[in-house]
């Protein structure tokens, strides 16, 4: 009796204040960015969430005259963990947008969950070919490129300087046999071996070993992260660096070379963006974030910056009114933002379509760092090799 | 497959295995006197390697890092004994793995908050830099040489204290029979202490020995003590003879699994075969070797408790 009226009186108070709660929703831009900020690979993250802040900053944190709200999460390396931080965005901050995702793994299970909820994903790194081709979705964007382009116009790049065989090297998990398949699929020449080490490993001497005995025309690898940095070291050690010529993707880059420095010098690598690539809006993002936070961007922050500008984008094409999912959607389609790697037009599953240029790490400013500058064009408006398996026109 | 490769191989297997051992070593004396299951013994390794460069950057000279960074690890391991190890001993094993597991993500933290997420730049200093050719056809990295060479001489100096001195008695008899050491009236607080921070300084010199060659970052250690805590089953617990044999054989198997058993398995199966099988069944050798080991001496090759 008593505790009855208790009860209905709790449920009475907590349903009006559930019905008050969405009633503010409306007034801001709410963007939920997930990507790792712990852990060893936390590092990728700071300067993701660096980019974006940027980002915000060089907006007036304003888009179309409504205030900007970013709520950040940390997936920790692990596809779970992300979708439960992806659920929890859309359902308790009740986010208008989610972005970010490093990792194809996370990302095959955050997308679905946000497209399912009728919010548009903008991924800024990852970029498995399953979004790219049979799931793809119209409330799917991506920032960043498929995940085989890069070695593509990497193998493509060997093939073309008459490079008549290759060793080749990748962690043994999904993203190591895509690379090399990428690789395989433009470069055409003998592979001398493929050798797939143990992902996490810090020790290559035996395979180093290995390499040297085998006398290779040139060495292909993929090693991220610290495995990159490790690789490196003792390839530069062991002499080979002027032995064998060493091109890689995702393997040098402006996180790793401060902790290299001289090992990555003569580096090959191929991407679709650089720090010297010159246009307006790059020169900028550049300047700004080595003003404010000391370091050299690298692409990941280029990727996330570009993913709030096509956010704001999509938010002043239907002048705030952020429930018109489709003139968003039509909007973000047209690609029409300044975006850091210059002009460029998506294609039919939401990939964009753009250059890949050839990176050569050269020394850098005396008593800096060595930095990755642009050697050449490998690809024009390049189309990923996935596209045509998406439904979608 | 020549005889220069499969002797590079060799050294590059000895290698690892004198790094392993310098772990090994702490871990299993711990282990064996204190019956104390230290999971942030990675994180002594990872300290160890930040102190070293921290310290080397600071004054401009590698000796002078190394010193004091071994005697950083070594003041950093008696204040987490006598901190928060202390009321341990007496807890069971679940206890003290759940206790270092949080010392783990403390270091990890502690870490990155003092020196950021992104790895160090560590180098090695130019004289140590460089190759040596042992044979002709045979160019060794110089460093790796040196890593050789003071992981022997540790193990030779770990066999002088144990074997030769009073302290080396008292450890061994304390492996053997702990209640006993104390009745007799040996201070048994400050022996633990001792053993501790000893085992921590061991694992700080593989730390900062590993550390211009692999990464510096947050989680170094982790990786290693995995492939430790096999060493140190294989090896028996709590004997520092075992501890070597086990880090030999394990840092042997590892190398040369991961250099020839591709090669190998390709002239019994199809090379499509021995490309996917090759390197899983590389990367779980050394378990698989444990588990071999453990059929036949469930306590390890050289026990210590005899």
């Amino acid at each position: 009796m008593m505790d009855k009226t208790l009860r209905t009186l709790t449920m009475g108070i907590a349903a009006v204040l559930l019905a008050a709660g969405p009633a503010a929703a409306q007034q801001k831009v709410k963007i939920g960015f997930i990507t790792t900020l712990s852990g060893p690979q936390g590092v990728i993250g700071e300067y993701m969430k660096n980019s974006v802040e940027l980002a915000l900053d060089h907006l007036g944190r304003k888009m179309a005259g409504l205030d900007v709200e970013v709520t950040y999460g940390d997936d920790q390396v692990k596809p779970d963990v992300g979708k439960q931080v992806a659920e929890e965005m859309l359902k308790k901050q009740q986010v208008d947008f989610v972005a970010g995702i490093i990792w194809s793994n996370v990302m095959l299970a955050v997308a679905p969950t946000v497209t399912d909820a009728g919010k548009i994903m903008v991924g800024t790194n990852a970029g498995p070919h399953e979004l790219a081709g049979k799931q793809c979705s119209e409330l799917f964007f991506t920032t960043s490129w498929q995940n085989d382009d890069t070695p593509e116009a990497l193998g493509k790049v060997m093939q073309d300087q008459g490079i008549t065989d290759v060793y080749v090297m990748a962690p043994n998990y999904a993203a190591g046999k895509d690379m090399v398949n990428g690789f395989k699929r433009s470069y055409k020449g003998r592979i001398v071996d493929e050798v797939y080490t143990r992902l996490g490993q810090t020790d290559y001497q035996a395979e180093l070993s290995q390499l040297r005995a085998k006398n290779p025309k040139a060495v292909f690898v993929f090693y991220p992260g610290g495995m990159g940095i490790s690789f490196l070291r003792q390839y530069s050690e062991a002499g080979l660096r002027g032995q064998f010529p060493l091109y890689s993707v995702y393997t040098v880059d402006e996180i790793s070379i401060p902790a290299v420095k001289h090992a990555a010098l003569g580096q090959y690598e191929t991407r679709y963006w650089s720090p010297d690539l010159k246009n307006p809006a790059n020169q900028k993002y550049v300047s700004d974030y080595r003003k404010r936070y000391g370091k050299m961007p690298v692409f990941y922050g280029a990727q996330s910056y570009d993913g709030i500008l096509l956010i704001d984008s999509a938010v002043r094409a239907v002048k705030g009114n952020l429930a018109d999912k489709k003139g968003m959607i039509a909007a973000m389609r047209k690609a029409d933002f300044a975006s850091t790697r210059g002009k460029f037009s998506y294609n039919t599953n939401h990939f964009p379509i753009q250059n890949f240029y050839l990176l050569k790490t050269v020394a850098g400013p005396a008593g800096q760092d060595p930095v990755m500058e642009i050697q050449k064009t490998v690809f024009t408006n390049h189309k990923d090799s996935y596209y045509k398996e998406c439904g979608m026109k | 497959m020549n005889f220069v490769l499969v002797l590079e191989q060799t050294l590059n297997g000895l290698q690892l295995g004198v790094t392993l051992f310098l772990m090994a070593a702490g871990l299993t004396l711990v282990f064996g006197i204190m019956n104390l299951v230290n999971l942030a013994h990675g994180s002594f390794y990872m300290v160890g390697a930040y102190l070293a460069t921290y310290f080397t950057q600071l004054t401009g000279s590698y000796l002078l890092g190394v010193v004091l960074g071994l005697a950083g690890t070594l003041a950093v391991g008696v204040a987490v004994e006598f901190v928060a190890l202390r009321t341990l001993y007496e807890r069971e094993h679940l206890d003290q793995v759940l206790a270092t597991f949080g010392l783990i993500l403390f270091f990890n933290e502690l870490v990155a908050m003092v020196w950021g997420r992104a790895a160090l730049y560590t180098s090695i200093p130019d004289y140590l830099s460089g190759h040596v050719d042992l044979l002709p056809g045979l160019r060794y990295p110089l460093y790796r040489l040196v890593i050789i060479a003071v992981g022997l001489a540790v193990a030779g100096l770990l066999w002088f204290v144990v074997a030769r001195t009073r302290l080396g008695m008292l450890i061994r008899a304390g492996a053997s029979n702990r209640a006993m050491v104390s009745a007799l009236g040996v201070n048994i607080r400050l022996l633990y202490t001792i053993v501790f921070g000893f085992g921590a300084a061991l694992a700080g010199l593989a730390g900062l020995m590993a550390g211009p060659i692999y990464v510096v970052q947050p989680g170094m250690g982790e990786l290693i003590l995995i492939e430790v805590l096999v060493v140190i089953v294989i090896g028996g617990i709590g004997s520092i003879r075992g501890a070597l044999a086990g880090a030999l054989i394990v840092g042997m198997v590892d190398t040369l699994g991961r250099a020839f058993l591709k090669p190998a398995l390709a002239t019994v199966l199809s090379p499509a075969a021995a490309q996917a099988a090759g390197p899983a069944l590389a990367s779980m050798l050394i378990y698989l070797l444990m588990a071999a080991v453990l059929a036949f001496k469930p306590q390890g090759l050289f026990p210590a408790r005899l």
